[in-house]
């Protein structure tokens, strides 16, 4: 018998049944296809002005830092002022639209752009969030040509661009946001983020900047 | 691993003297439980998120071979593929197969609990594969020949001292002293290895059946370039790790963080779907899945089957006053603390393990910490049972149990035995009441005197007031 009958054949003989009963099979597509809610915490349940405020709060509190802007135009002067203030010149951008579609002429003196994937030694990088999720100051990103995943890992610097109005209560409004996006099949990885790169593993003491990104810097826009 | 779980008494003993480790305890005692009360104080949901948890998983093992023929057909429509194996014998030789067939040389390791528990590291290395651990804390453990003494922080048994000796050793650098720099030096090495290396092994902490998903949850994001720059990406995991859905896998989340760490969250949750897509520019080619059993599906449907709820948060380790004590390796196998007590057995044999069930106080700590309600203390006495049943327990605690049950069965006796051995040990105690040696109870007496029995016995007591409430 292969692992695969063994495995299985032991499972449902300590459930002490052979296959499932059609019950058994409905409940478990019924809880798939539904993909219903668990208890949702009372804090990602309030107004649209106090989830920006709440997520704002627990990004920094994650040590991220966050960045208001008016509007998406403002960006590269203020990326390029990030960057300054970091002693940072070099630039990976992703290559959505959104973001080459910018001003970056305007700022070439300053920053450096360059599109491709994440490369060891690269200073900083700039990609899109699809939401922030208020409840801990996460964000979530996911891959796609576009946006490829090295860039969310391997910069010492990781910016982030986030509408205002993609900040949403809890992490199942993300779900269902990547739901209606990719339909049927999730990109091939969803990072949520919540601050920059830290480890305790030595005598317990919070170090930050492990092997991610140093410093994580969110532009929220809008 | 060397299994060292039948050492443990000896072990113990050593590890309560070696000042080192003492010290090394005490930033576990004073960060984890502390930080842990308060995050649960900042979510008034959490004891609520933990029945909904612990219903779920209840419902997940009731459902577990359905829920697992999902995972593994949406795996394989998102492109990878799942590996069953039975045994950890089973699944060192898939994961070598598959190193194989990609001319492996080198391999970056995410931190994985399983990969500990089937030995790989020493058997990729027999068979001519280079294991590159890149979790700060299993870094550290690799260049010193060592093992997790922790589920989630690995080098907890360890100071600064000996991450400054076996740095210096081992990267021919000058010795740091600063945790920073020290962290600042292993991210420049490992950053060589992340590039190089020909496949990356990640664990899981959830497997989603809705989406054919893998998570991993993470501080350092070292399992993200673990997974992302390799050609392959192998995920090793175990079969009770699968849930249904995306919001089940977040209530499960909304736990764990908080009960492990005291973080709201941590910094890198990341879901694998599968391999690169056709126009991706980066990931791996190759996406794997091993589901190890080892022993899991025997608990379904046991008295244990409750222990498969287990989500590998540690707070159980971080609450309990023995582990505290004694710190991971005394328990002489890969997992330490109540839930290693509980789970070690199962994989290694109870003639092995005998004395991790009965290493407890029976305080319930572990129990009211744990984010499932895993009932710890009882799980461990159903092992000790089994442990007397078998035959294993020593002569002289089969033969004291036996006495006690005897004069327990009998009330005279017992009355007139427990009074008079109480009258003896005021007498003993003499002018300072605590009696520095005793017969059959030197475990005891070695360590600290026994305080005598202070007044009447119980049922002297009770007899005394049952008279004076008759009287008025």
């Amino acid at each position: 018998m292969s692992s695969r009958a063994e495995i299985f054949a032991n499972i449902r003989h300590g459930l002490r049944r052979s296959e499932a009963t059609d019950a058994q099979r409905e409940a478990v597509q019924h809880r798939l296809q539904q993909h219903p809610r668990n208890l949702i915490p009372a804090r990602g349940q309030q107004a649209p002005e106090a989830q920006v405020e709440l997520f704002i709060r627990m990004a920094q509190e994650a040590a991220a830092e966050v960045v208001t802007l008016e509007n998406i135009e403002q960006l590269p002067e203020a990326v390029a002022d990030t960057l300054e203030s970091k002693g940072q010149h070099e630039l990976i951008l992703a290559s959505d639209e959104t973001l080459t579609a910018l001003g970056w002429a305007a700022v070439h003196e300053r920053i450096r752009c360059h599109q491709r994937v994440g490369q060891v030694g690269d200073e900083a990088s700039l990609t899109l969030a699809l939401v922030g999720i208020a409840e801990t100051g996460t964000l979530m990103l996911y891959s796609r040509p576009d946006s490829p995943t090295t860039l969310n890992f391997l910069p010492d610097t990781h910016l982030v661009v986030l509408q205002r109005k993609d900040i949403v209560g809890v992490y199942e409004d993300g779900w269902d946001r990547l739901r209606s996006l990719c339909s049927g099949r999730l990109p091939r990885t969803v990072n949520l983020i919540t601050g920059p790169s830290r480890s305790a593993d030595i005598e317990q003491k919070l170090q930050m900047g492990a092997h991610g990104p140093r410093q994580l810097v969110i532009y929220l826009i809008g | 691993m060397q299994i060292k779980s039948p050492e443990f008494k000896q072990s113990a003993r050593i590890a309560l003297q070696d000042v080192n480790l003492q010290k090394a305890l005490g930033n576990l005692k004073a960060g984890f439980p502390g930080k842990r009360a308060a995050a649960v104080a900042r979510m008034p949901e959490f004891d609520r998120l933990r029945d909904e948890a612990r219903d779920l998983k209840n419902h997940i093992l009731e459902h577990l071979d359905l829920y697992l023929e999902e995972f593994e057909a949406r795996v394989v429509e998102n492109g990878g593929q799942v590996h069953w194996c039975r045994t950890a014998d089973d699944a060192r030789q898939t994961i070598l197969q598959i190193c194989r067939e990609q001319n492996a040389k080198t391999v970056t390791k995410g931190k994985s609990m399983v990969t500990e528990e089937i030995n790989l590291n020493e058997y990729l290395e027999e068979n001519g594969i280079h294991p590159v651990e890149t979790d700060l804390g299993e870094y550290i453990l690799q260049l010193r020949g060592d093992h997790p003494s922790h589920i989630i922080a690995p080098a907890i048994h360890l100071n600064l001292e000996d991450v400054s000796e076996a740095f210096h050793e081992h990267h021919k650098r000058p010795k740091l002293t600063d945790p920073a720099a020290l962290m600042a030096e292993a991210r420049e090495m490992l950053r060589k290895q992340f590039v190089a290396a020909d496949v990356g092994i990640t664990g899981a902490n959830f497997l989603v059946a809705e989406t054919g998903s893998t998570i991993i949850v993470t501080n350092e994001g070292n399992g993200d370039l673990t997974q992302t720059l390799p050609k392959t990406h192998i995920v090793v995991s175990s079969i009770e790790k699968v849930v249904p859905t995306l919001e089940d896998m977040t209530l499960f989340l909304r736990l764990l963080a908080r009960s492990a760490t005291g973080q709201e969250f941590s910094v890198y949750n990341t879901l694998s779907s599968g391999n690169r897509r056709p126009d991706d520019q980066d990931g791996p080619e190759n996406f794997h899945v091993v589901l190890v059993d080892n022993g899991r599906s025997d608990m379904v449907g046991t008295e244990f089957q409750e222990m498969l709820r287990c989500i590998r948060c540690s707070a159980c380790m971080n609450h309990c006053p023995v582990y505290g004590a004694v710190g991971g390796h005394s328990y002489g196998w890969v997992y330490p603390g109540p839930m290693g007590s509980v789970l070690t057995p199962q994989m290694i044999g109870i003639e092995q393990a005998a004395l991790l069930p009965n290493a407890s106080t029976a305080c319930g700590k572990c129990e009211e910490v744990c984010p499932v309600r895993i009932p710890l203390p009882k799980l461990m006495r159903h092992w000790r049972e089994k442990e007397f049943e078998q035959h294993l327990t020593p002569r002289a605690v089969r033969w004291g149990l036996g006495s006690w049950a005897f004069l327990a069965t009998h009330p005279m006796l017992y009355r007139l035995f427990s009074s008079s051995a109480s009258r003896l040990m005021r007498l003993l105690g003499g002018q300072k009441g605590r009696i520095s040696k005793l017969p059959l109870a030197s475990g005891w007496t070695d360590h600290r005197d026994m305080p005598v029995p202070t007044g009447k016995t119980f049922m002297q007591q009770w007899q005394a007031r049952q008279k004076q409430e008759n009287k008025s």
